[in-house]
Parts: structure tokens; sequence; C-alpha cells
């Protein structure tokens, strides 16, 4: 059963061969938990992820809701990223919670300033952010892909990208906003948030 | 240079017991359509 692909297995276990989810399990757990620890430092709180994130994944998979679109494990990791990020958010919340509380002795103002540049939840969602949006990015005719990457990766003025692609300013604000139609379009259709 | 001054990831693994917990679960809930057609997940015990 091991030489058996990811997709093959995935189809056994959904028609209730529970030794293909083993398999499944087996096969990815160092790579998935390995990713997930180094996101993490801490090996109590990788383990909790790491079973919620294969608790959705098996909830998926028996409600037959999985589409394959990539590799299984990319899938994984994306569904373990995106729990990795509602905890630092769960923890931010209640880090602003014990803010108040004066029972605690061991509470330290200085544990609660944040640090922008070493933030490890804005790093990962600014991660997410880009990734999703450079993803959408690709579906875009390619001069409106360079006007946005060149508008805002870049951070050139119209008339920098102007002078840049060679055409009037009028040309490259058109650009500029039909690509943003377009990936509001996009957003829309694939129901894509992008949050800060 | 010593040998272990290189970089490494070293790679690390779940408890057993995660693994085990997953496996029940995964025995111990089958799916079920509704009236609507709606698949549901339900406990075997």
């Amino acid at each position: 059963m091991k030489t058996q692909t990811d997709s093959k297995l995935i189809f056994q276990y959904q028609n209730g061969d529970e030794k293909a989810l083993s398999t499944l399990i087996n096969r990815h757990k160092k790579d998935l938990f390995t990713f997930i620890y180094y996101k993490l430092m801490d090996e109590d709180l990788a383990n909790d992820i790491f079973q919620d994130t294969f608790i959705k994944i098996i909830v998926t998979l028996k409600e037959g809701r999985y589409k394959e679109e990539n590799k299984f494990i990319l899938w994984a990791k994306r569904i373990a990223h995106n729990l990795i990020i509602d905890h630092f958010r769960l923890q931010s919340k209640n880090i602003k919670i014990s803010e108040t509380s004066f029972d605690n002795e061991e509470f330290s103002i200085f544990d609660i300033i944040k640090e922008p540049e070493n933030n490890i939840e804005d790093k990962l969602i600014a991660d997410q952010i880009n990734e999703d949006l450079l993803k959408m990015l690709v579906m875009l005719p390619d001069n409106q892909q360079e006007v946005i990457k060149l508008r805002f990766f870049d951070g050139l003025s119209f008339k920098e990208i102007a002078d840049h692609t060679d055409t009037s300013i009028n040309t490259t604000l058109g650009r500029v906003r039909y690509a943003l139609i377009n990936l509001r379009k996009i957003m829309e259709e694939n129901k894509i948030i992008l949050t800060k | 240079m010593k040998k272990n001054d290189t970089l490494t990831t070293k790679a690390l693994t779940p408890k057993k017991e995660i693994i085990d917990f997953l496996l029940n679960y995964s025995k111990n809930i089958q799916p079920i359509k509704t009236k609507n057609r709606k698949i549901v997940l339900v406990s075997k015990n």
C-alpha cells in the first residue's frame, strides 16, 4: 500500500478503507509536523495543531468535500498554516484580556508590547496574503500583472510606471483600474478574503 | 570545523498518542446522507 499515490489512498479512504488513512498519516507526519513545529517552536502546541489539522482533513474527506487541486501535503500544510494563524489571533486576544489582571504577578506589561518586524502572526498573515495575491495575479493579462507589481510591490508612482512601460499615464491608470476590477472578480469567484 | 557546525532542520514526529487518537476518531465517525442530500458525520458509538 505504501507505493500507492496519495490520490489513490484518499479514494480508498473515502470508500471506507481506514488503513489508507494510517498510510497517509505515516507518510506525511514528519513533513507536516516539522512544518508546524518550526512555525511555533513548541512541541505540545505543535502536537495540538497537528491533531486539529488531521481532524479537519478527516472530516473534509469523510464528508466528500475534498477537491484535489494540489498535492495532498500542500493542502494539509495550508490547513495547518490557517490553524496556526487562528492560534496566534486567539492568543493575542487573551493577552489583551490579561492586561487588566492584577492577580497574575508574573504578568509584565512588556510582554504585550508588539515588535512589528518580529511579530510572527503579522508575518504569517502577510505571507498568506502575498501568496493569495500572487496566485490571483497570474490570472490577469500580462500588462495588468506588470502594472500591479510595479505599483504595489515595487512602489512606483503612476508617472514612473508610465515611463517604465513606455505608455501614457492614462493607459497606466486604466490598466491598474482594470487589474483591480479583475482581481475583485477573481476574489469573489474564488471566495478569497484578504485581510490584515 | 566541527561536524555539528552546519545548520540543519531536525525532522520531528508527532506523539504516538496523537496518531492513535486520529485513527480511532476516524473509525468512530461515519458519513450519512440526510433527507436534503447533505452529508453529515455521526458517531458510531
